[in-house]
């Protein structure tokens, strides 16, 4: 059964192969279907493989499936396989599961644009990529997808190629924005994947998690900050996070598959993947652990002053990001996947819910313009007011379990980092509450965009409601004390460390503490606008126009980068090249040309005189060595 | 070789040169053109038996011929392919069809000279690939340059005298030295026979002499940094198909030089230098694709792209291990394709606009999407995006430079994000962003029909296949390249055990000469 796995990469493939060739004569109905139910095989064959997976006993559950020989050169082998395991099909099924519903609501989203057939076949195209990402058993294999889902981002980012805004620019320079940043984190990517083929030998991970434990902690730690480099770009984080938040140029369903609940969490996944590399190196944990921490805190800190509903989230992202790339660093595996999947399901959702908003104000989402939406739109508020509540982990849903799990490893092994999680966790409640109260509640900001707003159809409703659900029992999947998807994950990532009792309870009392805390601090600064948080507003307004202009950093990095390099580069096509270079050539030319001048009877001006003369001398000489020598 | 077809390479090699002859007997301008091309399609097709009937595993040349030409000096008409050079008879015999067949739709002028030059110039660039002799390659080597000098001098653009005296002048200051340096090793060893130099001692001094003087020829073909000038000159004057089969061939025997006599001939000469040429390969890398970036001309642009890229290959090369070698020979095929894909596609634009300068585009891709669409294909697949041909020779090529020297594959690793910079800021000009100008709007620009379509499909059918598949050609380039390598080592080896006394040059040519 698990041959069938090949099944898994045909369903999307086709989908877009048909809609490339044929998709020309269909209507968007017909393509946007065509495109959703390959994605829906794709899911039932990833489910049926961890069915399979299910019926073997724990230690068998790894198997790999070899199509053929990729790369063979001396004793460098990269083949074409697969690897079924607990954690791939984990990725799979949340890939394609919420790839399914977000491709089926795109059906509803995208019903007036006209290049709706690429759209479909790029959304394929990304699934495809993203399976080869997560199912390939190998470094290379993997680096195929991992850049294959860079360049669907890349022509997603930019789908509106010809369209510009005050917020993003032109949309187009968004998306190659992403995928330069991506490369510089690809750079990472490729050194590490070098690197751990002359040291061990092989670039398969099931060979490599074997052979790592010869490695020199040395070593090991240069390859692991090489790949944090990789997953910086790709998972967002300091200091390669810039690309997603202009990202948010894409349509909306991208954002929502692509930029927050699959591609991103695609560092995650590696680091997971490679932890047996981890494991050797204490230092490139914690380095990790630290960047994680800090990219969740910053971006926290930006998502709570923005003010267009697609940046909070998208700022919000790159900070939950920093929650699973930390909890990765700290070797807490199990709880870095458990927060994946439950924000592939929380973030979707607000994605989904932004977009259903966006469908009905005919773009709008400067929240300063919206507000009072809950009457008209009672299905989005209510299911962005699950996902906005499981982000700011109000007890019992998925997000607080989630992020639970990684705040409790954090106080166990480090408490400063705990500290800088706490914080970030209260400003998480924050602002996912004020971007709840600010959109749907209150009065109409602006009663022209208002009036005509009304609730989307079922094809985008439902996909929100299967979303809400899950987002609110996703939890289940790794209870407290129960933890089964790090039971189920032990054959990839081992054993987990026990957590002490005391230790799990008093985690879980400050995290309750702090959503709670998050959730009135929003109310009274943004509904009921009491006196106490107005000042409390004032006391930070020095650090507000920091955090509006997000630190600077764009303009930090084009400044000490981007223009020194395109300084250099000028001055190399502009000066040194021509003039230099070409100069120098063109003197030694003239020059001869000027002893030339003493020849110049035998100069008559034609080139091709020239060129025949040299010919001939050359015949001249070759039939003289061939006939008159010996 | 039981599977070998008699006189198969000499077939192959002068096909085009009898084509060549019957095209300037015939009358008429369309019968010259399908003739043309009709003789490119019979020479793959024929050449397509190497592949055929290739012995698989075997490292040593097959298809060999061997007669002696002119026996005081030993001269020989030896012609044979093995793994390094199989897929650069196959890259050459593979891309002419496709630029003749360019030709035979936008050439009107003096049809029956410039179809009969694109013949003789395939003769030679084969003949480069496949001879075994010193005098025969050189002969081939020197005969590529003057058809490419007429087709850009006299079908070139506004500048075409300038760029085709600078790109003769320029390359034949290289073979001048190269004729210096066949002299030497003749003198040194007293044979043109290349199998035999690959495995022949010679004292250091004369390794040395004529290890530069080879490595100076070829670094100006290929070109390598800062032999670069004359290649946007050339590029940007040359016609579109000269362009194609300039950047997808020609550079090659630049690169096949010092893979097939540098390196091996001069072991110790090559150790020496090593680093030197790395370095300069790894300046190409990163300088090419910073100048590449600001070029306002795309033909420009891919120029010193490929300026970038024959880096690549030169790096492999320099490293001299399985990995940096293979990944070359198949970098070599990459470039060609994806370099010559380019080119095809700039110039089936310049057919359209009479322009190549990026500013005057924008928006294409509401336009023209099949032809945007496959843009951004052959762009990515010089981008090296992996699943594409260009990503497998790359990595493999930093696996190598890695173990020769591992700043060199820091450095190279990082021409890969400015190789996606330049290509997306290409990309980003002409084709995304509002359609300013009329010119390219729906009404006025025509998306690519079914013969240009015929042109692209079987390179980007080839991107994904080597993409792939790569195992496809390293099954067949492996063999040769360890056993080269073989050699090598044990060559070295014995050198430094027996400690060649070092001669001056001097001094053994004096003595031979008598």
């Amino acid at each position: 059964m698990f041959d069938l796995v090949w099944l898994l990469f045909a369903f999307p493939a086709l989908g877009a192969l048909i809609i490339l060739f044929a998709g020309r004569w269909m209507s968007q109905k017909v393509v946007g279907w065509i495109a959703s139910l390959a994605v829906v095989g794709s899911f039932v064959v990833s489910v049926l493989l961890w069915l399979g997976l299910l019926a073997l006993p724990a230690e068998e559950r790894s198997v790999t499936v070899h199509w053929w020989d990729w790369i063979t050169i001396a004793d460098f082998h990269a083949p074409a396989a697969v690897l079924i395991d607990p954690l791939s099909v984990v990725m799979a099924m949340v890939v394609t599961g919420v790839g399914a519903l977000i491709h089926i609501y795109s059906i509803g989203y995208m019903d007036h644009e006209p290049r709706y057939q690429r759209y479909f076949f790029y959304l394929n195209f990304f699934i495809l990529a993203m399976l080869t990402l997560v199912m390939s058993n190998n470094f290379l294999g993997m680096f195929v997808g991992w850049e294959g889902v860079g360049l669907a981002s890349f022509l997603l980012i930019g789908f509106w190629f010809d369209k510009r805004d005050d917020l993003y620019g032109w949309y187009a320079d968004c998306g190659k924005k992403a995928f330069i940043v991506n490369r510089v984190g690809d750079f990472g990517m490729i050194l590490a994947m070098i690197l751990v083929w002359s040291t061990l030998g092989t670039v398969v991970f099931t060979e490599l998690n074997e052979a790592a434990h010869h490695l020199a902690p040395a070593t090991a730690t240069l390859i692991c900050l090489l790949l944090l480099l990789g997953a910086t770009g790709k998972s967002a984080q300091i200091p390669l996070y810039v690309w997603l938040p202009d990202a948010m140029a894409g349509p909306t369903p991208v954002s929502a598959l692509i930029h927050a609940a699959t591609m991103v969490t695609a560092g995650v996944y590696m680091i997971i993947r490679t932890n047996a590399l981890w494991h050797l190196t204490v230092d490139a944990g914690l380095v990790t652990a630290w960047i994680g921490m800090l990219t969740a805190l910053l971006a926290a800190s930006i998502a709570i002053v923005q003010t267009d509903l697609k940046k909070i989230l998208a700022y919000s992202t790159v900070s939950q990001l920093g929650f699973m790339i930390a909890a990765a660093g700290l070797a807490a595996y199990g709880a870095a996947l458990f927060h994946l999947v439950t924000h592939a399901f929380f973030k979707a959702l607000l994605f989904l819910a932004a977009g259903s908003v966006m469908h009905a104000t005919h773009g709008v989402l400067d929240i300063n313009r919206l507000g009072g939406l809950r009457e008209k739109m009672p299905t989005t508020y209510r299911t962005f007011l699950v996902g906005a509540a499981a982000l700011a982990g109000i007890p019992l849903l998925s997000g607080f379990f989630s992020k639970d799990a990684i705040l409790v490893v954090e106080l166990q092994k480090n408490l400063a980092l705990y500290l800088v999680g706490v914080v970030t966790a209260l400003l998480t409640a924050i602002y996912s509450f004020r971007a709840v109260f600010v959109t749907f509640h209150g009065q109409p900001r602006d009663q022209h965009l208002y009036d005509p707003v009304h609730e989307s159809g079922p094809i985008m409703t439902v996909p929100l409601w299967i979303l809400a659900a899950l987002s609110i029992v996703g939890g289940v999947i790794n209870l407290p004390f129960v933890l089964t998807l790090e039971h189920w994950l032990e054959p990839v990532i081992g054993e987990h460390e026990k957590i002490p009792l005391v230790l799990e309870l008093l985690g879980i009392t400050i995290s309750i503490v702090v959503a709670v805390l998050g959730v009135l601090t929003a109310r009274a600064l943004y509904l009921t606008q009491e006196g106490w948080a107005k000042q409390l507003a004032q006391s930070f307004a020095i650090l507000r126009r920091p955090a509006e202009n997000k630190w600077w950093v764009d303009e930090i990095y084009d400044f000490l980068i981007v223009r020194p390099l395109k300084g250099l580069a000028d001055w190399f096509a502009g000066f040194f090249d021509p003039k230099v270079i070409d100069g120098a050539v063109n003197g030694v030319g003239a020059a001869l040309n000027d002893a030339g001048e003493a020849v110049r009877k035998l100069q008559n001006g034609a080139i091709p005189a020239y060129a025949l003369s040299i010919l001939v001398g050359v015949v001249a000489v070759l039939f003289y060595f061939l006939f008159f020598v010996g | 070789m039981a599977l070998s077809i008699p006189y198969l390479l000499t077939i192959i090699t002068f096909l085009p040169l009898a084509g060549a002859a019957i095209v300037t007997l015939v009358p008429g301008d369309g019968a010259k053109k399908w003739l043309a091309l009709a003789t490119t399609l019979v020479t793959f097709l024929v050449s397509l038996l190497l592949w055929t009937n290739w012995q698989d595993g075997y490292a040593g040349m097959q298809f060999v011929e061997d007669v002696v030409w002119f026996a005081p000096l030993g001269i020989r008409y030896a012609l044979g392919v093995d793994g390094v050079s199989l897929f650069l008879v196959l890259l050459t015999t593979f891309l002419m069809p496709i630029a003749v067949f360019y030709s035979v739709l936008y050439v009107e002028h003096r049809v029956g000279a410039y179809m009969a030059l694109m013949l003789l110039l395939e003769t030679a660039m084969i003949g480069v690939f496949v001879a075994l002799d010193l005098v025969l390659f050189f002969v081939f080597f020197e005969a590529s340059l003057i058809p490419m000098y007429f087709l850009i001098g006299e079908w070139g653009g506004k500048n075409r005298v300038y760029a085709a005296v600078k790109f003769f002048l320029y390359t034949f200051a290289g073979s001048a030295l190269m004729v210096v340096a066949i002299l030497i090793v003749y003198f040194s060893t007293g044979t043109f026979d290349i199998l035999a130099l690959q495995k022949a001692q010679m004292p250091l001094a004369v390794q040395t002499w004529a290890f530069l003087a080879f490595s100076l020829a070829f670094a100006v073909k290929t070109p390598l940094f800062p032999f670069h000038t004359w290649l946007p000159d050339a590029h940007v004057q040359a016609p579109t198909a000269g362009s194609i089969i300039l950047a997808g061939v020609l550079l090659k025997m630049g690169t096949y030089g010092f893979l097939r006599l540098a390196m091996p001939v001069f072991p110790q000469a090559a150790e020496q230098f090593g680093p030197l040429l790395a370095t300069l390969a790894v300046i190409g890398i990163l300088y090419g694709a910073l100048v590449a970036l600001m070029q306002k001309d795309i033909k420009s642009l891919v120029a010193y792209s490929s300026v970038a890229h024959l880096g690549y290959v030169m790096l492999g090369i320099v490293a001299m291990n399985a990995q940096g070698v293979s990944g070359s020979i198949l970098q070599m095929v990459n470039h060609g394709l994806s370099t010559g894909a380019l080119f095809l596609m700039v110039g089936l634009l310049y057919e359209r606009r009479h322009t190549r300068m990026l500013d005057e585009f924008g928006g294409l891709w509401a336009s023209v999407p099949v032809y945007t669409g496959l843009f951004l294909v052959v762009a990515m697949s010089s981008a090296g995006l992996p699943g594409l041909n260009g990503f497998v020779g790359e990595f493999t090529i930093m696996l190598g430079a890695y173990n020769y020297m591992p700043i060199f594959a820091v450095l190279a690793a990082a021409g890969v994000i400015l190789a996606a910079w330049y290509l997306l800021t290409a990309f980003r000009k002409m084709a995304q962003g509002e359609i300013t100008n009329p010119a390219n709007d729906r009404e006025h620009l025509k998306d690519l029909n079914g013969k240009e379509l015929a042109m692209v499909i079987p390179l980007v059918i080839l991107f994904f296949v080597i993409g792939l598949f790569p195992n496809l050609f390293f099954d067949k380039i492996n063999p040769s390249v360890e056993a080269m390598l073989e050699t090598r080592a044990a060559i070295l080896q014995q050198a430094t055990a027996e400690q060649t006394p070092a001669f001056e040059l001097a001094e053994i040519i004096a003595t031979e000469a008598q």
